[in-house]
């Protein structure tokens, strides 16, 4: 073969491998996504922050709107106090809204849903959302079930 | 019978001793072939045609399985998944599996057999027929010559050739899953979106395909490099290419795996 058409088949070979990576670390891995660039920092203590993790994601809608960036223990409020770090697009988030932690499915992983408030000022870089939920722990809820049961079983 | 007991404890210390031998034999031999610069001026050209024989056409056998093992890995996700109703997991599964261990994996086994045995056979039959002491006669060095140019082509193609794996496998997955299984084309790409992480998962899956690429093409020059320089020396040393590089990628793997995730 001749040396120019090995080159090119070669360059055409390792272009190739070259885009596969530029495809998994985009296309894949939703690298873009995750990318820190234009965020601003909202703050939400929770009782119990239990399976949240960092890089978790904040939700409205059901849509995603910013990622955990950090959970640390408040010990002068023993709650659990998370860092969100919102994209800088959404800007109109009431100061007022709700934090919940959520379950995507039954056994799925927990993630961060918003819920909009009325409030006429929005939420800047730093605040603190004070209307939160804590994650639901299936234990609790089993337990406290069972309590019921038995407690209605005995009338 | 006539061997006694101390002939057989030396026999058996023999053959640990070749062994060790063996492997410095080897580090030598790939020091040599890689320190200090080529003194060729026509270094990449020899590169570039390895490449081309180690790499480019391999590229059939890499897609071709690759296809087929995320096909096959979509079908049995979803059999499973669609029992716990979470079939669009099924993205996530196809993913992580093929970046984190099948597609380094299988890469470097397939490589062994397809680029590997080449590459023993064929420096095996060159010193069979004494090209290479005929290229130490005539003042070239073969290590430099000859195997540091097929060093460095497995080197490079490998890691190349296994990202072109995942990308064939996750797409082969999405073909079986959305178009024909049905999953809603959205959450297959967005739950594995979700749950692959670039520096985690493709970036530990590239330096696995890195670390293989380097004891497989290791393995197969250096057998082919040590080899009896006859017909059936030829053939056994291939064999061991295989063997050797297949049990060799295997439990690194695992080691490997232990160390990352």
């Amino acid at each position: 073969m001749r040396m120019r058409t090995l080159e090119l088949t070669v360059g055409v070979f390792i272009l190739a491998g070259l885009l596969a990576l530029a495809v998994l670390a985009v296309r894949v891995s939703g690298l873009s996504t995750n990318a820190t660039g234009d965020v601003y920092k909202v703050y939400a203590h929770f009782d119990n922050v239990s399976g949240l993790t960092t890089r978790a994601r904040v939700t409205m809608a059901g849509v995603t709107i910013g990622q955990v960036t950090d959970i640390q223990f408040d010990k002068n409020r023993y709650t659990g106090r998370v860092e969100m770090a919102i994209f800088d697009d959404v800007d109109t988030l009431p100061s007022d809204s709700a934090a919940s932690i959520v379950t995507a499915g039954l056994l799925g992983e927990k993630y961060i849903g918003i819920s909009v408030g009325g409030d006429d000022m929005m939420l800047a870089d730093g605040d603190e959302i004070y209307d939160t939920q804590s994650a639901l722990v299936l234990e609790e809820l089993i337990g406290r079930f069972l309590l019921n049961t038995v407690s209605s079983s005995d009338e | 019978m006539k061997a006694s007991m101390t002939d057989r404890v030396a026999l058996l210390g023999r053959s640990g001793l070749d062994i060790v031998a063996a492997l410095g034999r080897s580090g030598i031999f790939l020091f040599q072939a890689l320190a200090g610069r080529s003194r060729f001026g026509n270094a990449f050209g020899l590169l570039v045609r390895q490449l081309y024989s180690v790499g480019v056409l391999s590229m059939v056998i890499i897609v071709v399985s690759g296809l087929f093992i995320g096909m096959v890995l979509a079908l049995q996700g979803y059999n499973i998944l669609s029992g716990y109703g979470s079939e669009q997991a099924v993205g996530q599964m196809v993913a992580l599996t093929l970046l984190r261990e099948l597609g380094p994996v299988v890469t470097a086994l397939l490589f062994a057999g397809r680029a590997g045995s080449a590459l023993t056979a064929e420096i095996g039959l060159m010193k069979a027929t004494e090209q290479l002491s005929s290229l130490e006669m005539i003042g070239v060095d073969p290590l430099k010559y000859v195997i540091a140019p097929r060093l460095w082509a497995g080197f490079i193609s490998m890691p190349l050739l296994a990202m072109i794996f995942c990308v064939v496998g996750i797409w082969g997955g999405a073909m079986v899953a959305v178009d024909w299984l049905g999953v809603y084309s959205g959450s297959y790409w967005s739950n594995m979106q979700n749950a692959v992480q670039f520096g985690d998962d493709v970036l530990n899956g590239l330096i696995k395909a890195l670390v293989f690429a380097f004891v497989v093409t290791w393995i197969a020059v250096f057998q082919g490099y040590d080899c009896d320089p006859t017909s059936e020396g030829i053939s056994r040393a291939t064999t061991r290419t295989v063997v050797y590089a297949s049990l060799a990628v295997l439990s690194l793997d695992f080691i490997l795996t232990a160390l990352m995730f």
